[in-house]
């Protein structure tokens, strides 16, 4: 929009006779806007198909959608409330997103509405040059938060996915399997960050009362690294599983760990460590009770 | 409110029914104490499956608890601490050092009989069992 000179602007006195005329002048806008429908939306899909935008969509999605997005376009102008629009986008979104829209695409679609709309209003009165300015005046600040709100729309719907995900991957990462009557194990695969130490933590000390475990092996084996902030975790979880009655041992420090906490100095000696999981599991079973035999030593006598 | 203290066997068993006070806890501190001599009592059970909260005071009794009646010759046990109490105590530091803790009442009388046992094996108990 470089054509616009603020010199050749009117500058009305009295705010109150702004907003009035602004409102008159959006509804000219909205009128027009409703009149040129049909060719302003075929312009859109045109110019969205030419800039390569949306390419997962066929050019009949990209029309319906064009249609839609515009109509509730003109009505977010008209009423000048945006939560209808927001709705919208964020559907929109829901919709798309698993299609793999980029958020360059709906920024790109909506500026380009903004665009077309603006030529149409550039060809309407050029005749005008002061009217022109003023219907821009009233017409960019609502184009622009309607760009925004949609750009934020989707956004916001891409992060509710992302969190959605994350906390999925997060309950996949973190099973409590029992393995014998009174015994689970926890394999630890993976980074530990505090949200998935505290979950991993909850998760446990549920399972702990739920099988009514005696004695818990967490093998951390499938753990790169660790620093004195996970290696407190951990004493925590050990502490709070002991507090339900329930013993645990940890499994498969590897020797970097073994030595990144001698070296920052955690005090592990609460905590009772065994080399490997196979380590662990019969040290968890002596504390059973259990004795595995070889079958062959049982036969002869029987 | 006052806690009730049931007799069982050799043990006594405190099931703390709802939330207590300072003085409550206090109060539970004193009678257990007391009657570990009067029964001579060689196990105490405090239930707390009832409790969804365990502030510094309450925790820091519960370890005076099982520190005096060992002292009067009765091992103690905690019970029933509920997952989300536990994860809170050690986020606070406490973390009841030196007391034996155990998953239910059940479990607790268990816990206690095999002590019992050890302390025979050992012939550091007294044999009067029955």
């Amino acid at each position: 929009m470089a054509t616009k000179g603020k010199d050749a602007q009117s500058v009305p006195a009295d705010p109150q006779a702004q907003s009035e005329s602004t409102a008159a002048l959006l509804r000219e806008l909205v009128a027009h806007l409703r009149q040129n429908r049909t060719q302003l939306r075929e312009e859109w899909a045109r110019r969205i198909t030419r800039a390569q935008l949306l390419t997962a969509m066929t050019e009949e999605e990209i029309f319906a959608e064009a249609t839609s997005v515009y109509d509730n376009y003109v009505e977010a102008l008209e009423t000048g409330t945006f939560e209808a629009l927001q709705a919208y986008a964020r559907n929109l979104s829901e919709r798309i997103i698993p299609r793999g829209v980029e958020t360059h695409e709906v920024v790109g679609i909506v500026l380009l509405l903004r665009d077309v709309l603006a030529r149409s209003l550039f060809a309407k009165y050029h005749g005008d040059f002061d009217k022109l300015n003023r219907i821009l005046d009233a017409y960019e600040p609502a184009a622009n938060r309607i760009a925004n709100t949609v750009a934020v729309g989707f956004v916001q719907e891409r992060e509710r996915i992302i969190r959605q995900q994350q906390e999925a991957i997060r309950e996949l990462s973190t099973p409590v399997l029992q393995v014998r009557e009174r015994l689970l194990i926890l394999p630890i695969i993976g980074v530990i960050d505090p949200q998935r130490a505290r979950q991993l933590t909850e998760q446990l000390l549920r399972a702990i009362r739920t099988n009514r475990a005696k004695v818990v092996v967490i093998d951390i084996t499938g753990v790169a690294a660790m620093d004195s902030n996970v290696a407190n975790h951990l004493v925590q979880t050990v502490e709070a599983s002991r507090l339900l009655g329930a013993t645990v041992i940890v499994t498969g420090l590897s020797p970097e760990i073994a030595q990144t906490l001698v070296t920052i100095g955690v005090d592990l000696s609460e905590m009772a460590t065994v080399g490997d999981l196979q380590g662990g599991i019969e040290e968890a079973e002596r504390l059973l009770g259990y004795k595995v035999v070889p079958q062959e030593e049982l036969t002869p006598k029987a | 409110m006052e806690v009730p203290i049931l007799k069982q066997g050799h043990y006594l068993i405190a099931s703390i029914q709802s939330a207590l006070t300072d003085a409550d806890l206090s109060q539970l501190r004193e009678a257990l104490i007391e009657r570990v001599g009067r029964f001579r009592a060689r196990g105490v059970i405090v239930d707390v499956t009832a409790l969804d909260v365990m502030d510094s005071f309450a925790v820091r009794t519960l370890r005076d608890i099982a520190h005096m009646a060992r002292l009067r010759g009765a091992e103690t046990v905690i019970v029933g601490i509920q997952p989300e109490v536990a994860f809170a105590m050690v986020q606070l530091g406490l973390t009841l050092k030196g007391v034996s803790t155990a998953l239910d009442l059940e479990e607790g009388l268990l816990f206690l009989d095999q002590q019992a046992q050890l302390r025979i094996e050992r012939g550091t108990g007294r044999i009067d069992r029955g």
